[in-house]
């Protein structure tokens, strides 16, 4: 069939302009302001500093507070979705009458907003009328209330438990996929030969999941050190600068602070360590896709 | 007398472990709807009463009659729907493309759309904000939908395009030996095999848009107001007025949760294979 060169960038072409608009130009416009000095209200006073604000950067106490934070929640987040959605997905790849329903369940966590994950958690901490504090008292584990979301040693496992509760379905829904794309007669013949629960696991199912695992890993890595909504909503970074992960700080300066060029400066530094992150999912992904 | 045995381990080790999942996963809904339904002298009781004595609906109509929150509901259905309507009206066309042409850069630009989606929001919103209020966008419906746009159309085009290389090529190749058009060929064979793989998909760009928050939040204003940026206004608004926010977060989670049970299902392939922000 005669196909005219030009045809697949016709279909294309609106794409290729909105991404160009609406992604592209930003980004090439962050990257340009980040070697300014640029701050909004004063908008006739745009400085070119070079890597200036990279350089203040680097004597930013905050900036290096935000770091360990991000590393911290990005270990912790997606460690602990990871543990609980292995766990869920091996549960319920058994089979039991409401086996269905639990898959359903379990993934209803996943649809909610931000907003409202971070609404419903700032609730059951609540100092005074929170439902946590209440159980762990009524248990005997705590004599009094603790302010979970104002204490500096506990606000980011606070809201590491928010945003896991949040995460875990992804991993789960995944897995479960995985698992079911291992053979049946794989899991026959291990039993036959007498394979134990642990031996199948390792030999059996690990091998078949490792691939689709190392894959999601990758990808909730990339979204959870890129979210920032659920702290902004729950602590809006606090208290002081106990819960500031590299994405909030940047937000912060530049929508608070309305600092854009030292605010670019942050998303960049972020982007550079994400995109290192991203470019073996790409690659994987690719290779994938083209196979 | 072994089976029973066996069952009854079955039991301890697979079912209620699956229960306490389970319970897990919906406590915090649970208990925000459960709050929502409770007068505000129960809410504001200390040790806690977990079931309503006396349930009421009450905070759903103060929500409705004293705030701005029906508004805010139709602002986000109306921004929901334009970002799904813009994202597939987009994405269809490109997918298209990488499916069943063989071009020069094929390759390059499905990396370029995989690797956008990773950018991080902080990365983009800024400039968008300042261009947006030069090009007096700021606080419109469009404003905020083509800040939804930018992780819409390329998680949009990579799922398409996943769906539309499991429709054989023969099927379309057939139609246009036999002398249908290009454009015909697509609207009457691959459209309609394509429809569930478009459904999701909009379903999907749908519940994003619908929760998402920040773009909403810098672009938007008085005008616009989406029911996430409104819910997190009425924290700082209304600090001890939980049964009025959790009314609020029922019904913004509600449509949310039955339209992601829906898709769920075909999730999967295109989540793997694109990004997903939300």
């Amino acid at each position: 069939m005669i196909v005219r060169p030009s045809t697949p960038y016709l279909f294309l072409a609106p794409a290729l302009i909105a991404t160009a608009a609406i992604v592209l130009y930003p980004v090439a416009s962050t990257l340009w302001m980040s070697l300014n000095d640029y701050v909004l209200y004063r908008p006739h006073d745009i400085r070119f500093v070079g890597f200036g604000n990279f350089a203040r950067l680097a004597a930013d106490e905050v900036f290096w507070i935000s770091l360990w934070n991000s590393f911290v929640w990005v270990g912790l987040a997606v460690g602990l979705q990871f543990a609980l959605g292995l766990g869920a997905a091996l549960l319920l790849n058994e089979s039991f009458y409401w086996r269905s329903l639990a898959r359903a369940a379990i993934v209803i966590p996943w649809a909610l907003p931000s907003v409202i994950i971070g609404l419903m958690f700032t609730w059951v901490y609540d100092y005074n009328l929170g439902v946590l504090n209440d159980l762990l008292m009524r248990l005997g584990f705590i004599d009094g209330p603790v302010a979970w979301l104002a204490r500096p040693d506990s606000a980011l496992l606070a809201v590491v438990a928010a945003l896991v509760w949040q995460g875990f379905p992804f991993f789960a829904v995944v897995i479960l996929a995985g698992l079911q794309a291992i053979p049946a007669d794989l899991h026959e013949a291990a039993e036959i030969d007498g394979a134990s629960r642990w031996q199948r696991f390792r030999h059996v199912v690990w091998p078949g999941l490792a691939g689709v695992i190392l894959t999601a890993l990758l990808l909730r890595t990339i979204w959870v050190a890129n979210s920032l909504d659920v702290i902004l909503v729950m602590t809006g970074g606090g208290p002081g600068y106990a819960t500031h992960t590299l994405p909030l700080y940047a937000f912060l300066r530049a929508y608070s602070g309305m600092e854009f060029g030292y605010g670019s400066s942050l998303a960049v530094v972020l982007t550079l360590f994400l995109m290192a992150i991203a470019a073996v999912y790409v690659r994987r992904t690719m290779r994938e896709a083209f196979r | 007398m072994i089976d029973r045995r066996s069952k009854l381990r079955r039991f301890a080790e697979i079912e209620i472990p699956a229960l306490l999942l389970v319970a897990v996963a919906l406590a915090p809904y649970a208990w925000m709807v459960l709050t929502s339904i409770k007068p505000t002298v129960e809410i504001a009781r200390f040790p806690v009463v977990y079931w309503p004595d006396a349930p009421t609906l009450s905070h759903y109509a103060d929500l409705f009659a004293r705030t701005t929150f029906p508004q805010n509901l139709a602002d986000s259905l109306v921004v929901a729907v334009s970002a799904c309507a813009l994202g597939l009206g987009i994405s269809v066309p490109a997918a298209y493309a990488f499916s069943r042409f063989g071009f020069a850069g094929r390759r390059f630009l499905m990396t370029q759309f995989l690797t956008i989606n990773m950018f991080p929001i902080v990365l983009m919103i800024i400039p968008l904000f300042v261009a947006f209020r030069s090009l007096g966008l700021l606080d419109t419906v469009l404003g905020v939908v083509l800040g939804h746009a930018t992780f819409a159309i390329p998680f949009a085009i990579w799922m398409l395009t996943s769906y539309l290389n499991g429709i054989p090529r023969e099927l379309d190749e057939a139609a246009m030996v036999d002398g249908a058009s290009r454009l015909a060929t697509i609207r009457l064979i691959l459209l309609p095999l394509a429809a569930p793989g478009i459904v999701s998909t909009g379903i999907y760009i749908f519940v994003a848009s619908w929760n998402e928050y920040l773009f909403a939040m810098m672009l938007s204003g008085q005008n616009v107001r989406t029911v996430t940026v409104a819910l997190q206004l009425f924290i700082g608004e209304y600090t001890i007025q939980w049964g009025l926010l959790t009314a609020g977060g029922t019904l913004v989670a509600l449509p949310v949760t039955v339209l992601f049970l829906f898709v769920q299902r075909h999730l999967v392939g295109g989540l793997t294979a694109g990004a997903v922000k939300a």
